[in-house]
């Protein structure tokens, strides 16, 4: 177990004068699991192969256990990693490929073979453990990775987008897994995705990551609840939030459309100091409130996409490109062609800096 | 109806496949003939093998055979054999490294590496034995057997390490990267991780240098005259001024046939298998 630090890390790749990953300052806690989310593109990948030392560091210190290892191989890093791919060894068996970092580090065979039985143990492998990789299933193969990795008890798990391909089923069940064999271990842990649902379901903290900078390192609670920025506001919540650049009528109303609503007190001195008279405001799906009537805010249902518990309504309002998206009751949604009125909360409305998309 | 428009088309694409199996059997036996009839002709009394037009109908005799082996052919054997091994072990022991590099280990400018490989054999060999000859006489190498097993070696470097860089491009980068952060030195990870997964395709390269430094015929003819002389210059012996000896020579090119189709059917399903590398994921 140790705390990971990653200090001014970034990484250039050769004739690239953008960075892949900028400046990036991380620190991990012990025992904590740490989600590294974005788009693809976003650095976050590089960053976790730049801690396992798969990547040279460009500029910067990474730290693992309080021991500076920027420059050692990954041989001698005390890490374990799990691969998108799995990367098990095709011609070894599953006890072979378990075994593997355990020879490597020169453990005993009674050491290795009690090692090797409690992770099967751990993971449902026992009956699989003299099958090659090839006769399992994507599930299987997954897990034992996973036993591969943790078998070494390392001092930091390190793991790429280990669910991706599985199907959606198992991706939930694993997820799960995942995080409560990590609880268990207590080994500091750095999981990166591309899916924000797992980062917000696995992460003691979550890291949002775009164009190689770090965005925001925050609860998910916390990211859901005070987005830093515009990018991070809509990256996170599925549906994302509904995000528009509006006008402001006398520093007191927005223009959604040709509809307006009241800008929310406590908006209306941070935007005082905003040159021009737009800003960009967000609403999460789910803060809309359907109201009876009597709303300023009003439109069409367009389109009504029926997930079971809940419906995604896509209303038009007059005035505005694109839909807005509403989340609703699944069982008696709206239909099409239907007008809605719509009320949000003023505490629900979110506001970001039209330029800098700074939250305000 | 739907039936009807099924059988039609299950009809058409009996008939197309009926197609491509003839085509690809014509195909198959143009090659092999050629083959089948210098083993047939080598069973063939000398006199037979003349008869004009030619027949099938003969007493087969292996008293060819036992001419070609009175003519010594076994010390041929044995060079063609030393020459094969040791430049086989040569090209393949420094391409694998070479090939390492250009590919796993992507090495700058490994475009002009290659290129340069492979403008190597742009030279023909014929511009290149005088010099080849003077540098072999200078160091007392000719008629020497290790003129050809460095020669051969060094002619099948660059297929090689071109044949060898597509075969390990094909190994999944992030399974040595799994070696590597389980612990394992380099050592560990190319022979225990890389080399059961990339062995089809050396297997595959070692087989086309041991066929085209068993089947080398201008360098041995040149560097060599008679104690490292090998199977092609052998068979040469055949053609002589005098006439063709059909029967014996055929005889002699079936006899030198054989090790190189020994070590193609031992090695085939190795061969099958490195050679698709890449074709099926």
């Amino acid at each position: 177990m140790a705390e990971v630090d990653l200090q001014g890390v970034s990484r250039y790749y050769p004739g690239s004068k953008t960075a892949a990953v900028q400046t990036l300052d991380l620190h991990v806690n012990d025992g904590e699991f740490m989600v590294l989310v974005g788009p693809s593109g976003s650095g976050k990948t590089t960053a976790l192969r730049m801690l396992a030392g798969l990547e040279p560091v460009s500029e910067g210190v990474v730290r693992i256990g309080g021991r500076e290892v920027t420059h050692l191989s990954p041989q001698d890093r005390d890490i374990a990693m799990v691969f998108q791919n799995y990367a098990l060894y095709p011609q070894k068996t599953v006890r072979e490929n378990i075994d593997f970092p355990l020879r490597m580090h020169k453990v005993g065979k009674e050491e290795r073979d009690r090692r090797i039985a409690d992770v099967a143990k751990l993971l449902g492998l026992e009956e699989l453990l003299d099958r090659k990789p090839k006769a399992l299933s994507g599930g299987q193969r997954q897990r034992v990775a996973m036993g591969r990795a943790i078998v070494r008890e390392p001092q930091t798990f390190l793991m790429d987008e280990p669910l991706s391909n599985l199907d959606a089923k198992l991706r939930v069940q694993t997820r799960v897994q995942i995080a409560a064999l990590q609880k268990r271990l207590e080994v500091t842990t750095v999981y990166v995705t591309h899916d924000q649902i797992e980062a917000m379901t696995m992460g003691d903290r979550v890291a949002v990551l775009r164009d190689g900078q770090l965005q925001q390192c925050a609860s998910p609670r916390a990211l859901y609840e005070s987005p830093s920025n515009v990018f991070v506001a809509g990256f996170i919540g599925s549906p994302g939030m509904n995000l528009r650049e509006v006008a402001v009528l006398d520093g007191e109303r927005v223009l959604l459309g040709k509809r307006s609503l009241p800008l929310p007190a406590r908006l209306r001195t941070p935007f005082s100091q905003v040159q021009g008279d737009h800003l960009t405001i967000g609403i999460r799906p789910e803060h809309f409130k359907l109201v009876a009537q009597d709303s300023d805010l009003y439109g069409e249902v367009a389109l009504v996409e029926e997930l079971g518990a809940d419906a995604l309504l896509h209303v038009s309002v007059e005035g505005l490109d694109d839909p807005l998206v509403v989340r609703t009751d699944g069982r008696r949604p709206a239909k099409v062609g239907e007008t809605l009125h719509l009320t949000v909360l003023d505490d629900d409305i979110f506001g970001f800096h039209p330029v800098s998309g700074a939250r305000m | 109806m739907t039936a009807r428009i099924k059988r039609h088309s299950d009809r058409g694409r009996m008939r197309s496949r009926l197609c491509w199996t003839i085509v690809a059997w014509v195909v198959a036996i143009v090659f092999f003939f050629p083959v089948l009839w210098m083993v047939v002709t080598a069973f063939k009394p000398e006199p037979s093998a003349y008869t004009y037009p030619p027949t099938f109908s003969f007493h087969p005799t292996l008293s060819e055979f036992r001419q070609v082996f009175s003519r010594g052919v076994g010390t041929f054997l044995q060079n063609s054999a030393i020459a094969t091994v040791g430049s086989t072990v040569i090209a393949v022991g420094l391409a694998a490294p070479a090939a390492y590099a250009l590919s796993i280990r992507s090495v700058r400018k490994w475009r002009d590496g290659m290129f340069f490989f492979i403008s190597t054999k742009m030279l023909p060999i014929v511009a290149a034995i005088v010099p080849l000859y003077v540098l072999a006489r200078d160091l007392h190498l000719v008629d020497n057997i290790w003129v050809l097993i460095l020669l051969f070696g060094a002619m099948n470097i660059p297929i090689s390490v071109w044949m060898m860089r597509s075969f390990f491009l094909e190994v999944p980068t992030d399974m040595l990267e799994a070696s590597r952060v389980d612990g394992a030195p380099l050592r560990r990870e190319l022979l225990e991780i890389m080399l059961p997964v990339v062995a089809p395709g050396v297997a595959a390269t070692a087989l086309i240098c041991v066929i085209f430094s068993w089947n080398e015929y201008f360098l041995a003819l040149n560097l060599t005259a008679t104690s490292a002389a090998t199977v092609p210059v052998f068979l040469q012996g055949f053609i002589t001024s005098e006439g063709l000896y059909y029967a014996k020579l055929a005889a002699a090119a079936t006899l030198a046939s054989l090790p190189v189709i020994a070590v193609g059917w031992i090695a085939q399903r190795q061969l099958v298998r490195g050679l698709s590398m890449g074709a099926i994921k």
